[in-house]
């Protein structure tokens, strides 16, 4: 039987990196990620897990090491976030157009400047096109089965992508929740062994990363896109069997009281546990609010999302980003054009809150939730609004 | 590969055949320059490296002439990923087999893991990657292929640009004789991070590029090798004049060749006169608006760097302690 231990979540999810008997991790530490690679340093110095750890001088480093280790075949980790994440940034889009299956784990952390150690979505916000999947986890317990599923899912030999399960920082990788941690046993059948299809092999030598001349590249580009949107199905098999197995269903849209809701939050992350209470209270009040968590980020779930939404009013989509000179946050403006071609025209606000660090409660929600009613009414433009922004 | 490799073997049948290895390994059919000496060494290096070898190789000239896809020139294993991380991606292979090895999940021998890059790929923007993997003590060796010059992007000057070349960022004016600075000495750099084997090699000396290359992979633990590679299009040199240039650069000590071995410096290559750098400089136009009072001053830095390394060959003990790469360096149990 599981047992549900109270944990650190960063140290939660070296545990699942160390289950999922990883072979090469490369990492440089950052702010908040640090409890991960510390962590899993202490397990290789101890024996507790076989693999090799390389401590490379940088984050770019850190992916091009990994990059380099899953082409030999390794099964390969790495966590990074922020300005690390940002420093990565060439190299994540190669990681995906060489299809070598890497996990890694996105300690959320705004984005310099000014700079900020603290939490929200601005260094994962710049990485929408990568080619990678992309999960957000809301607690220390999904964290932990998402990597280990991250793993399962790179495995598959339809997909050969890497994969990102992203970790809001602070506020969740270094809570202490209750989490059931399996044992090795438990999680065996589950979890294949690393394989890889196409690998650097002496025997059959086999050119990767060549020039993509203009004849080609629109193709290659056209395949990155294919077999992410082509994994999906295999996401969701390995969510499946993840539920029948050890009775934990994960979707990659998360609804909470959506059932004739007519004003709808939707919010990514651990935010959404805030958001659940504001739902509560206002319910108390009878007042018809939900909340949708968008959980699989890429590939877009535009389904789950259009059937989940499909019968309410008013949209408040919060963006833990601010897209500077855009009229919106990144997701409000995906899940607007997302939903626009809906036979009933659905009113669609996104409101900005929670950047670099800055706290967010139950107040913030009850104030999103009456503001987009206001807009409605008032047939205000939909444009985003900051919320709590004092006036400098 | 036996396709290309008679053909191109039979060349060389009449003066080494039984000296060098038959198999191409850097096949006909890459789309450099003519007279291209990078093209030229890297064909010799992967001879000597033979089949067991696995390569990353960084953007450049070599890259873009051999890998455009569906076509590739190159019979090793190869991976391309970035302009300035090769070194890090060489880490990662070499860390990814001997791992999957100890685990049990290797059965064949383990490969020589092969970082190449050109000058700005070593240099410039790769040197933090390469300094990283060279200080963890990774088991790879790393070439560079240095033309001396952004070649694939135009001509544009590095910091290996010899003091005074024309480039098409380092133009001679007015008030500028053309790159100023002198060229960044990577063989000390290497020196400096313990590197146990580190080398000048030049495809102008075939044999002597062939040994160190073959030095280099059987040490344990990081080896560089530095390469002068005569690139006519770069240097407004003639195109038939290749080997003759890099021949040129060694007899007139502006690109010595020698080894150092756990620090102990050694020319393999020795000058019994040295000729004048005006012999090497006349056969190229990206000197060819230097004057005499420059062309002194040139000489003079060549000469003394040449003295200062003799000094460091005739010195008996290794200036530095050489660091141990053992099995344990970069893995837990």
């Amino acid at each position: 039987m599981p047992t549900r231990t109270p944990i650190e979540v960063s140290i939660a999810i070296s545990k699942a990196v160390q289950q999922a008997d990883v072979d090469v991790i490369a990492a440089y530490p950052i702010t908040p990620q640090t409890h991960i690679v510390e962590h899993l340093s202490e397990l290789v110095a101890d024996g507790e897990l076989q693999a090799a750890f390389i401590n490379v001088e940088s984050e770019h480093s850190a992916l091009s090491a990994v990059i380099g280790a899953a082409a030999a075949g390794a099964s390969t980790f790495t966590a990074s976030c922020s300005q690390g994440l940002a420093l990565m940034h060439e190299i994540l889009f190669i990681a995906a157009s060489l299809r070598l299956p890497i996990v890694m784990v996105v300690t959320t952390r705004a984005l310099s400047g000014p700079i900020s150690i603290w939490n929200d979505h601005s260094d994962i916000m710049a990485e929408r096109d990568i080619g990678w999947l992309q999960v957000f986890c809301e607690t220390g317990q999904e964290a932990y089965d998402a990597v280990l599923q991250a793993f399962r899912i790179v495995r598959d030999p339809k997909v050969q992508l890497p994969m990102m399960v992203n970790v809001d920082g602070f506020n969740l990788t270094h809570v202490i929740e209750p989490v059931y941690l399996f044992e090795q046993e438990e999680i065996r059948d589950y979890l294949p062994e690393h394989r890889q299809l196409l690998r650097l092999d002496i025997d059959h030598p086999l050119t990767m990363g060549p020039v993509g001349v203009p004849e080609v590249y629109t193709e290659a580009k056209k395949q990155v896109d294919a077999a992410l949107v082509g994994a999906k199905p295999v996401v969701l098999a390995a969510w499946q069997e993840f539920a029948e197995r050890y009775g934990r269903f994960y979707q990659p849209v998360e609804t909470y009281q959506v059932e004739g809701a007519e004003i709808i939050l939707l919010t990514m992350g651990v935010i959404s546990r805030t958001a659940m209470s504001a739902v509560d209270r206002l319910r108390a009040t009878g007042k018809p609010v939900g909340l949708v968590r968008l959980r699989l980020w890429r590939p877009f779930p535009l389904e789950e999302l259009r059937n989940c939404v499909r019968h309410a009013k008013i949209i408040a989509v919060i963006d833990r980003h601010l897209s500077l000179g855009a009229h919106g946050g990144p997701v409000c403006l995906e899940v607007r054009a997302a939903l626009y071609d809906l036979p009933e025209r659905l009113r669609i606000f996104g409101f900005v809150l929670g950047l670099g660090g800055r706290d967010v409660t139950v107040a913030d929600f009850l104030e999103i939730v009456d503001r987009a009613e206001h807009y409605a009414a008032a047939g205000q433009p939909e444009e985003y609004s900051l919320i709590g922004l004092r006036e400098v | 590969m036996d396709k290309f490799g008679v053909a191109q073997s039979q060349k060389y049948d009449v003066y080494a055949s039984r000296l060098l290895p038959r198999e191409e390994y850097f096949t006909s059919g890459h789309r450099s320059c003519q007279g291209c000496g990078e093209a030229l060494a890297v064909r010799w290096v992967c001879k000597a490296l033979g089949k067991e070898a696995v390569i990353a190789h960084a953007t450049g000239c070599m890259e873009i002439v051999s890998s455009g896809l569906p076509q590739t020139a190159w019979m090793h294993p190869w991976l391309h990923v970035a302009f300035e991380n090769t070194a890090a991606v060489a880490s990662g292979i070499e860390a990814g087999f001997k791992i999957l090895s100890r685990k049990g999940k290797w059965p064949g021998r383990l490969p020589k893991v092969v970082a190449m890059g050109g000058d700005g790929g070593t240099s410039d923007i790769g040197l933090q990657a390469l300094s990283g993997a060279m200080e963890r003590g990774h088991n790879f060796t790393y070439i560079c292929w240095d033309n001396e010059a952004y070649m694939n992007t135009g001509i544009q000057r590095s910091s290996s640009t010899p003091y005074g070349a024309m480039t098409t960022t380092s133009p001679p004016g007015k008030r500028s004789i053309g790159q100023a600075t002198w060229k960044k000495n990577m063989v000390a750099i290497a020196v400096a991070h313990g590197v146990p084997y580190v080398a000048t090699a030049s495809p102008s000396y075939v044999f002597d590029l062939y040994f160190k290359i073959k030095k280099a992979i059987e040490t344990p633990g990081p080896a560089y090798v530095h390469v002068l590679c005569v690139c006519p299009t770069g240097w407004r040199s003639a195109t038939d004049l290749t080997v003759r240039l890099g021949r040129l650069a060694v007899e007139t000590a502006v690109f010595p060749l020698y080894e150092v071995v756990n620090g102990k410096y050694r020319l393999t290559v020795e000058v019994p006169k040295i000729r004048p750098v005006k012999d090497y400089f006349r056969l190229q136009g990206r000197f060819r608006h230097l004057r005499e009072p420059e062309i002194n001053f040139i000489q003079r830095q060549v000469t003394s760097q040449y003295e200062l390394l003799l000094k460091k060959c005739e010195a008996a003990y290794p200036e530095f302690p050489v660091i141990s790469h053992t099995e344990e360096s970069q893995e837990g149990a």
